[in-house]
């Protein structure tokens, strides 16, 4: 008898905090490995920035290691780990969008080098380029006829 | 102290696309598509680049950089050649990363194996 109605109230509890709790632990997470990657970004950057790059090139260069770091940890599974870990704070940074690349393009290698990894690579990236060039164009537009 | 800058400006993006996941259930997809198209507006607002000067690689490192990257080329390029610019800027300024990504994302995918999913 009582022990139905604390499984009862187990239940209950258990659907108030269930979400709740590993939401906030979701959201600490990404908090963590987003701040890291980040981190390890701006380190990057400095270092270029010591070699006498201009901060334009800097800039770029940093975002061609932080792809590159994202590519190879996908390429050795070691990605997908840090995704589980940090969700969004994974999948946001640069190294998520290599992240999206490698992986699908890994996965349908089977499927060949054309339709296979050469199609799957842009599952993602496709759609974040299209819409990404498309916005671009459009407020290029709209700032030439209103400069 | 740039390196805590960068910590908490790429942690905070990070969590907003973690809470959108959450209450919204959009797909990581949706949400790098949103993060870019949002940061090209917000570029060409010139509220990004605010965050950019404060959180340095906090604020570039996330896919939302990127779209300020977009921006900022295409408002460059309309200034220099008018509105060929606004079809030429954002592909020029974020060559190196497309490039980038596809070159390593190629090289990586071909060289690597997939793991075996049932050994999780």
């Amino acid at each position: 008898m009582e022990q139905k109605r604390t499984k009862e109230e187990y239940k209950k509890w258990s659907q108030k905090q269930a979400p709740k709790s590993p939401k906030i632990k979701r959201i600490l997470m990404a908090f963590l490995v987003g701040g890291a990657i980040c981190t390890i970004g701006q380190v990057i950057q400095n270092a270029l920035l010591g070699t006498g790059l201009d901060e334009k090139s800097a800039g770029a260069a940093t975002t061609l290691f932080m792809i590159f770091i994202g590519a190879f940890l996908t390429g050795i599974n070691v990605y997908d780990d840090i995704g589980r870990v940090g969700g969004a704070g994974a999948s946001i940074p640069v190294t998520g969008f290599a992240n999206s690349i490698v992986s699908p393009a890994m996965e349908y290698k089977k499927e060949g080098y054309v339709m296979g990894v050469g199609a799957r690579m842009f599952l993602i990236a496709g759609p974040v380029l299209v819409y990404g060039i498309i916005t671009s164009i459009v407020v290029g537009i709209i700032y030439y006829i209103i400069k | 102290m740039e390196f805590i800058r960068a910590f908490i400006v790429g942690g905070l993006i990070c969590v907003v696309g973690q809470v959108l996941i959450d209450l919204t259930k959009l797909t990581p997809a949706r949400i790098m598509v949103l993060f870019v198209v949002a940061g090209v507006i917000l570029g060409a607002l010139g509220i990004y680049p605010i965050l950019v000067e404060w959180g340095g690689a906090g604020a570039t490192v996330p896919i939302i950089g990127f779209g300020n990257t977009l921006a900022k080329g295409v408002i460059e390029d309309v200034n220099e050649k008018g509105l060929l610019g606004a079809f030429s800027g954002g592909v020029r300024a974020g060559a190196v990363g497309i490039a980038a990504a596809v070159f390593f994302g190629y090289i990586m995918a071909v060289v690597s194996k997939p793991k075996i999913k049932n050994k999780a």
